[in-house]
């Protein structure tokens, strides 16, 4: 299969205010595969939206620090021209936007937004490109793609509207996809409907899609790969199945257990993460999840976690300075219903003994 | 737990005080057009719809946007008047109540907002927001009574009784959320209804808020209308839940029979349309996606209301409208082809839970 599609490696993207120095990305380090999708979750404010939107260029304002690699196609893209970046984005890197109504130019027919794109990159016609909106709008399953194609956006529904910013990013066949909360907006049968179409557009040209979102659900149901962000940082990293089933990060469990789910009885207690994440101006010293971590020990406010693989599972990273025997059995507690403060009682006054 | 939440089942009669009744409801919002502004159709937000609120229960209101649930809230409140039909709370009729009846009657229900950021007025302390009820309704007059039932407010939900005196800009979401469930307790109502009370927190957040309404009913032994689009959230904290569709109530069932066994082509798709957070289930189930969008409530279709999108429609479903009744296992559901339970357990991840 040979190198990556996309390799980010070591991204920093801090920038300069006047309250200080925001680091809105510390350090993270993804790659993904043609045809693979990569699920980044976190809460707002992890930095999540800002490393995909470094990597198609458009965190280059004058107070950012952007430092490390984002190779694509073997290309570096943080030493990338405007020119150069401009000829990719929308062309072999597109993204869908949480907020379909802002994205699309109010003033615009729909079909006339997507064929501009499709002109900035090819040499075809105006009527060439207007077919190839449409063309784009009914793969997106929009009804009558011809007319719909010359209507405005208000005269869209918010369903329509997104699908057709997704016809949008996808009219230049892009070989990767930058997907930012693409169904927060939806209500959840329209949520289906999207899902659905990026998964079958995925299957039929082999795109690689980043699904960035807080919603764990949409990950479970599409992502093969899930990055934990926590303040601008990956905290844990694994395929799809063992972030579920085996997370070995407190943040991880917190998240997993502060969503009501559907497939367990109705009666569990919801367990919140205690606090709010922490300004990214001002990090936690050490690890910076340690405020709101019930398991937090004296050592862990002075030393910084790196994200290291899991004993036993080397595609599994984590970044927690517990003993990997704690945290699994801190977990297998967990999932049964335990509270974390017993949890931390239990499991860890035998271990503080033994020390 | 109120008696209602726990020997509910959709049809049966339901022991326990109904502390609202609602009947054939209805809101249309006219449309005016032409040179002079005449009534050329109307929006039908709410089209006809009945049902009891129990005392002390958790009654949710689920349906896409633009299926009347948010407009139905307002009625219920009163903060709207009905086109027709009766809301009685208490056993009164409230439907056509004005003025001092109407002012009596804010007391006894209030309401939580969607969004923390606009519910609340940037200019004001957090003292003052909370405290205006008790100005509107002149209660708590003599000197520091007020600050005092005021603070004890914030004590209850969480917040911290000194910052009585900081803007809303200061506090977080989930905090303002705080601000604005102590506002909605002030005069000790009765009932409150929650309008998308977390859709804008963050994951973490929308827990402790959640939390904390769920422990203030049962301690208060509130009576709550829930409105979210959050299905799990929904069956987390409902007792029953009413599926709007179209203005419309097509299914109404305890919040365990309606999620392991729905009977409405409807709520069966929007069910299986959740993203289940387990990888195993999501891939094991078949995921039933409706086509299209929702009709326009100017002009809904002639017959069941969800022929144009439901995969078992069948000549009856286009001419007569399906009647609000009782199916297999106690549904309240308006259908004429129900789900049957092997349709269910392929595409509903949670009916396969209950199952096995």
């Amino acid at each position: 299969m040979g190198a990556p599609l996309l390799e980010v490696e070591n991204l920093k993207v801090h920038f300069e205010t006047e309250d200080g120095l925001v680091k809105a990305v510390d350090g993270i380090s993804y790659t993904v595969d043609r045809g693979q999708t990569l699920g980044i979750v976190g809460e707002s404010g992890s930095g999540k939206s800002v490393s995909s939107l470094t990597v198609m260029g458009l965190t280059r304002s004058r107070n950012a620090r952007i430092s490390g690699t984002v190779r694509f196609n073997g290309k570096d893209l943080l030493g990338a021209s405007e020119e150069d970046m401009r000829s990719i984005r929308g062309n072999d890197i597109a993204m869908i936007f949480q907020d379909p109504l802002s994205s699309l130019h109010p003033f615009y027919k729909v079909g006339a937004q997507i064929a501009e794109g499709v002109r900035a990159h090819r040499d075809v016609s105006k009527a060439q490109a207007w077919d190839r909106a449409v063309e784009m709008l009914s793969l997106v399953g929009i009804p009558e793609p011809r007319k719909r194609a010359d209507a405005y956006p208000h005269e869209f529904s918010g369903g329509m509207r997104q699908r057709a910013m997704i016809a949008m990013a996808l009219a230049n066949d892009p070989k990767l996809l930058i997907a930012d909360e693409p169904t927060t907006a939806l209500d959840v049968t329209v949520q289906a409907q999207i899902l659905e179409l990026i998964e079958r557009l995925q299957s039929e040209f082999d795109t690689a899609v980043v699904v960035i979102t807080h919603d764990l659900g949409v990950v479970a149901e599409m992502a093969d790969e899930i990055s934990v962000m926590y303040a601008g940082r990956i905290v844990e990293k694994a395929d799809t199945d063992t972030i579920f089933a085996a997370p070995e990060h407190p943040y991880t469990w917190g998240l997993l257990s502060s969503i009501p789910r559907l497939d367990a009885s109705r009666d569990e207690e919801l367990v919140p993460i205690p606090g709010r994440p922490p300004s990214l101006i001002n990090l936690p010293g050490g690890c910076s999840f340690h405020p709101r971590c019930p398991y937090v020990r004296e050592a862990h406010k002075k030393v910084d976690p790196k994200l290291e693989p899991v004993a036993g599972n080397p595609g599994h990273q984590s970044a927690c300075l517990l003993d990997s025997s704690v945290r699994r059995k801190l977990w297998s507690e967990l999932r049964t219903g335990v509270k974390p403060d017993e949890a931390r009682a239990d499991v860890m006054a035998a271990e503080e003994k033994a020390v | 737990m109120s008696i209602a939440a726990s020997e509910t089942s959709g049809s049966a009669p339901v022991a326990g005080e109904k502390i609202m009744e609602v009947d054939g409801l209805f809101k249309h919002f006219p449309i005016h057009a032409g040179f002079f502004r005449r009534q050329v159709g109307a929006v039908k937000a709410v089209d006809g719809i009945s049902f009891d609120v129990m005392r002390g229960e958790t009654l949710g209101l689920v349906g896409e946007s633009g299926c009347g649930k948010s407009t139905t809230a307002r009625l219920l409140l009163r903060l709207m008047a009905p086109t027709d039909g009766s809301i009685k709370f208490e056993g009164q009729e409230i439907a056509d109540a004005k003025g001092p009846e109407l002012k009596a009657l804010r007391r006894e229900m209030q309401m939580i907002f969607q969004d923390p950021y606009s519910s609340l007025n940037p200019r004001k302390t957090v003292g003052s927001i909370i405290s205006d009820p008790f100005v509107i309704h002149g209660m708590h007059k003599e000197g520091g009574a007020r600050k005092k039932a005021v603070q004890e407010l914030m004590d209850i939900v969480g917040l911290n009784p000194e910052h009585y005196n900081r803007y809303p800009h200061e506090f977080s979401g989930g905090q303002r959320q705080r601000i604005g469930v102590a506002r909605a307790l002030a005069l000790k109502p009765k009932v409150i209804v929650a309008d998308e009370p977390v859709s804008a927190l963050d994951v973490s957040i929308q827990a402790q808020v959640l939390n904390l309404l769920r422990d203030l009913q049962r301690d208060l032994g509130l009576t709550l209308i829930f409105i979210a689009h959050d299905l799990s959230v929904v069956r987390h904290m409902c007792d029953r839940v009413a599926v709007m569709y179209l203005g419309r109530i097509v299914e109404l069932a305890t919040s365990d029979q309606l999620y392991s066994h729905p009977r409405m082509p409807y709520t069966g798709a929007l069910m299986s349309a959740v993203p289940v957070a387990d990888p195993r289930l999501a891939a094991a189930k078949k995921r039933q996606v409706l086509t299209g969008d929702v009709p326009s409530p100017t002009n809904p279709p002639p017959g069941c209301r969800f022929h144009t999108r439901c995969w078992k429609a069948q000549e009856i479903c286009r001419n007569e409208d399906p009647p609000l009744e009782p199916k297999d296992g106690g549904n309240l559901a308006t259908c004429h082809f129900p789900l049957t339970d092997a349709e269910v357990l392929e595409r509903v991840p949670t009916a396969r839970n209950v199952e096995s």
